[in-house]
């Protein structure tokens, strides 16, 4: 068995009251970093253990903190991101449904190392059973002095909110998520400057993931060193991965990173292999933004190594033959799935999501999301998947935020491993509708071979 | 163009206020704007959708122009802009979900309700729509009812009856 | 000064003040080299980074960390730093990008330019010349509005717009109460007033002339003329209106002024924002003074038949052949 550090107690019946969790052990790193560390001291740790962004973006969390500006008579915010929406992803879902404390402690304790004095936790707005769930937690705490004014007679002080969205997936980026913090639209903001500077109400700010800001109890409790043994390489500590599609047993997992693609899917103690006796196609390894890999790549490098789950690993071979970790939204596909399909499906949603303030994303996503339905619907042509192509590169790296790379992406990756599958839809219109394009040889065992070269 | 839907006057009960002014405590001095997207679930929770009227006595609360209003409420997809049935059902259509039969229970809401989406059963009483992913991907297919997003997991056509039928009697006894 | 900071733009460099966008220093140079803008408007704050035609490649982000910048960035949001070294139209990458972004922007455009107002002084006619291919590629219907009126002087062609986000920015900041917002998000946005209200106050004219293709049109001159069958004067009268200060061009057929508009600068930018009554109520010669005829870019299809002197490429003048065939054009230059 993998260590657990988040989802220890995750079954423990009444986690989700502060009583029970305070049994467990919660609450020891709000005691021991208001009264035996300096602020500077919780954010060295953070920066010892190796902890990189859960959100999806993996940036290093010590060395954001450390970026935050602290002029004098500013406030400074730490807002947590709550926002999960990417397709495939529900771990912070399943967090702050049974254990809230967690993410509350993580919340005092990060406040307290950047000097934040009011915080807050924007969750997105359908999870309103989960927004009622983390105001009775800190209700509970505040009445228990974990938060409030003078915590533990330390002199530190701290209000926590939680501030519900309104149905936006854009609002998961960061500058998004602000404005909508401020009752604007989500547009992402144009930077610099970046919140670290000017964030909320143009103040410091940072903003984390709610699965990073629960994971710096662990490393305060036990120590940054401590923590970064835990995985492989640069990709410290234990991962929540959110695991969907045709599996036997779909669920949220915590692993520690490093360990075989191969044993995540097909071991007892994780997925239990593809649902139905099926195999497998393909699998998108980090929510819908990344690239989708056929079978034989998601188990093995290009090289016939295998493939690990952990930052370094999943991105092995780049873009020509790897993907990401993402937010960890792990998605498997069966044999009889299609992949145009899923294709559009995601494209329509990125269409659906697209703020619309750039011109590339607000026009582009809609592009690609008609062509690709053309093409599921048996209406496409060769020059459509070219057309495709070139579409999804104007988009990359053209536009304000991320979303649009995230729209082009999985359609650029999609051409690139299931060309063949693409163009079956274009030959055979009439059975493309009736019937799925298999297995094909998406499974093959990988041989040694040279590099790919990148497509351009 | 947005249709707009005539509606009366709207006066918010003296509960509402005091739950928005509990709300705007939260932020800083002249920051009152932040209540925005909290107001408006209130609002919605109360009315069962968001009109013009409402939008435009929120901004007056927050001391902000209706457009910003507007502009908010047109921007997120939870604020219904025309009025909707009692219970809206809201499934996931995204591509996890419709790995494991989402488009399926679409398809047989439709029938079962005998609307398309985003209209109103003759009762008044159910609505139906497809949303994006509502992050519950591994337990999918997955719907939610508003106001409390009540959330309904591993779909199958006999827990879509069952759960329609479970509203048609609750709202027979209240 | 020490304190200016140094930029090169495909090769040419410039001293600016420290704070100055890449797109600024490249208007400061001037010429081809100055990306196109679609959404910026120095005047408006916080435009800017939207419509993404300004991209441009840096080259080296600075003397002290002279890496270059992974991803193409928009040029009007983007600080100079000193060292800086920035490719323009001397990168293919950037012609592409930048045709790209036209593209996009053409594929719900409609292609009106006969019928609209704005055709000859559209900044999107203008790119699309540029940069825009012969053919659409985009094969699906086009996002359709119903064309509406936004108070009794301006319409609104939502079809046209591309979001530049400009007009809002100018009720935000010009005028004293904004009514009109951009609604719904994606490719549904739109600029709009939701519910039927009127946008009326002093200023409200303004946005359109700040609006870059044929959205936001001046109903008082609608289907009145082609802008280069007009002349346009430059004129002044003594506003009463506190904040107008009554500058303005004329836009005369014959002796008619069929419309006011705000003196635009090299760049197209609006100089200084003028009041309703100046635009919209004064269309006599004699409620002005008038200056001199309107300074027009002799690459505008306003100036052709007006103020820049016809000059006869040098060969015309060495080829007997050619001055023939060019017989009518030479003796109008006489003629002037």
């Amino acid at each position: 068995m993998g260590r657990k550090l988040l989802l220890e107690h995750i079954n423990v019946p009444g986690i989700n009251t502060l009583a029970v969790y305070r049994e467990k052990g919660g609450y020891r790193a709000v005691e021991k970093a208001l009264k035996t560390l300096t602020p500077d001291d919780v954010v060295e740790e953070v920066k010892k253990s190796g902890l990189r962004g859960r959100g999806g973006a993996g940036f290093p969390t010590g060395m954001k903190w450390s970026f935050l500006a602290k002029p004098e008579g500013v406030p400074r915010y730490l807002v947590c991101n709550g926002d999960e929406s990417e397709p495939g992803t529900f771990k912070d879902r399943y967090l702050m449904t049974h254990i809230p404390h967690a993410l509350i402690e993580g919340m005092i304790v990060s406040s307290y190392a950047l000097g934040a004095n009011t915080s807050y936790i924007y969750v997105r707005g359908e999870m309103m059973p989960q927004i009622r769930i983390l105001e009775r937690a800190i209700e509970e705490a505040k009445a228990a002095g974990w938060l409030g004014k003078n915590i533990l007679g330390t002199g530190y002080d701290l209000e926590l909110y939680v501030q519900p969205g309104g149905g936006a997936y854009i609002c998961g980026e960061e500058t998004a998520l602000l404005e909508s913090l401020e009752g604007k639209r989500g547009n992402p903001r144009i930077k610099p400057p970046f919140p670290a500077i000017a964030g909320l109400y143009g103040c410091p700010t940072v903003v984390n993931n709610v699965e990073s800001i629960a994971a710096v109890v662990p490393i305060v409790n036990d120590g940054g060193d401590e923590y970064a043994k835990i995985g492989i390489g640069r990709s410290t500590g234990t991962k929540l991965i959110s695991a969907s599609g045709n599996l036997v047993k779909p669920g949220v997992y915590e692993i520690e990173l490093g360990i075989p693609v191969e044993e995540f899917i097909y071991s007892d103690e994780y997925c239990g292999g593809i649902a139905n006796g099926k195999r497998l196609k393909a699998t998108v390894a980090g929510g819908s933004s990344v690239p989708i890999l056929p079978a034989n790549l998601t188990l093995k490098y290009a090289n016939g190594e295998p493939r690990l789950m952990s930052y370094e690993s999943l991105s092995e071979g780049g873009f020509a033959t790897g993907t990401m970790l993402g937010s960890g939204g792990f998605i498997a596909f069966d044999e009889d799935q299609c992949i145009v399909r899923n294709t559009w499906n995601f494209s329509r949603f990125y269409h659906h999501e697209s703020c619309g303030q750039c011109s590339p994303c607000r026009e582009g996503t809609g592009w690609m999301e008609k062509i690709l339905h053309k093409i599921e619907h048996g209406h496409g042509t060769m020059e459509d998947i070219d057309l495709l192509w070139d579409v999804q590169r104007k988009i990359e790296g053209n536009t304000i935020c991320p979303l649009g790379d995230a729209a082009a992406w999985p359609v650029a990756s999609a051409i690139r491993h299931f060309r063949d599958e693409f163009e079956w839809h274009v030959k055979e219109p009439m059975k493309s509708q009736s019937t799925n394009y298999g297995l094909a040889n998406y499974a093959n065992p990988i041989e040694k071979k040279p590099e790919e070269v990148k497509e351009s | 163009m947005l249709k707009v839907e005539e509606t009366q006057p709207v006066e918010f009960s003296s509960a509402l206020l005091a739950k928005f002014d509990e709300i705007v405590k939260r932020y800083p001095e002249g920051k009152q704007k932040s209540a925005l997207l909290p107001l408006l679930h209130l609002v919605q929770a109360e009315y069962g959708w968001t009109s013009v009227p409402a939008m435009d006595k929120v901004a007056e609360f927050l001391k902000i122009q209706p457009i910003e209003v507007y502009e908010v409420a047109s921007f997120y997809t939870m604020y219904f802009l025309q009025p909707k049935g009692k219970y809206v059902l809201e499934v996931c259509r995204t591509g996890p979900c419709c790995l494991v039969g989402a488009e399926k229970i679409m398809n047989h809401i439709e029938q079962k309700l005998g609307v398309k989406e985003g209209e109103v059963t003759a009762d008044g009483l159910f609505s139906w729509r497809g949303v994006e992913c509502l992050a519950a991907c591994g337990f999918g297919p997955v719907l939610q009812i508003g106001p409390e997003y009540t959330f309904y997991e591993n779909l199958t056509e006999q827990s879509v009856d069952q759960l329609i039928d479970d509203l048609k009697n609750k709202d027979l006894r209240q | 000064m020490s304190d200016l900071v140094k930029v090169t733009i495909d090769g040419i460099t410039v001293e600016v003040e420290p704070g100055t966008t890449i797109l600024n220093a490249a208007r400061q140079i001037g010429g081809d080299i100055v990306p196109p803008a679609m959404c910026y408007y120095s005047k408006l704050k916080g435009s800017g980074g939207k419509c993404r035609t300004c991209i441009v490649k840096v080259s080296k982000g600075s003397e002290k960390d002279p890496r270059p910048m992974p991803k193409l960035v928009a040029s009007c949001r983007t600080t100079v730093m000193d060292g800086m070294e920035v490719l323009n139209i001397t990168s293919p990458e950037v012609l592409e990008a930048r045709a790209g972004v036209v593209e996009i922007l053409l594929i719900n455009h409609p292609l009106d330019c006969p019928v609209c107002d704005q055709a000859g002084e559209c900044d999107l006619q203008n790119l699309g010349y540029e940069h825009g291919l012969q053919k659409t590629r985009y094969e699906f219907e086009r996002r359709t509005f119903d064309r509406i009126d936004i108070g009794d002087k301006i319409q609104l062609h939502m079809n046209r717009c591309i979001l530049c986000y400009r007009c809002v920015f100018t009720a935000d900041q010009i005028t004293d109460k904004r009514v009109h917002g951009i609604l719904n998000r994606g490719d549904h946005s739109e600029i709009s007033t939701y519910i039927q209200a009127a946008v009326d106050n002093d200023f409200s004219g303004n946005v359109i002339d700040v609006c870059p293709v044929g959205a936001l049109t001046d109903k008082t001159f609608r289907f009145k003329n082609r802008v280069w069958f007009t002349k346009p004067v430059d004129a002044h009268r003594n506003c009463s209106h506190e904040k107008c200060n009554g500058k303005v061009t004329l836009w005369y057929k014959g002796d008619d002024v069929l419309r006011v508009t705000a003196r635009k600068d090299q760049f197209g930018e609006v100089e200084e924002f003028i009041c309703n009554e100046c635009r919209f109520d004064r269309k006599k010669t004699s409620d002005w003074t008038l200056e001199h005829p309107t300074h027009i870019s002799d690459t505008s299809v306003i100036s052709s038949n007006h103020y820049e002197t016809f000059k006869p490429l040098p060969v015309i003048k060495e080829n007997l052949a050619l001055q023939e065939a060019n017989q009518r054009e030479l003796e109008k230059t006489f003629k002037i």
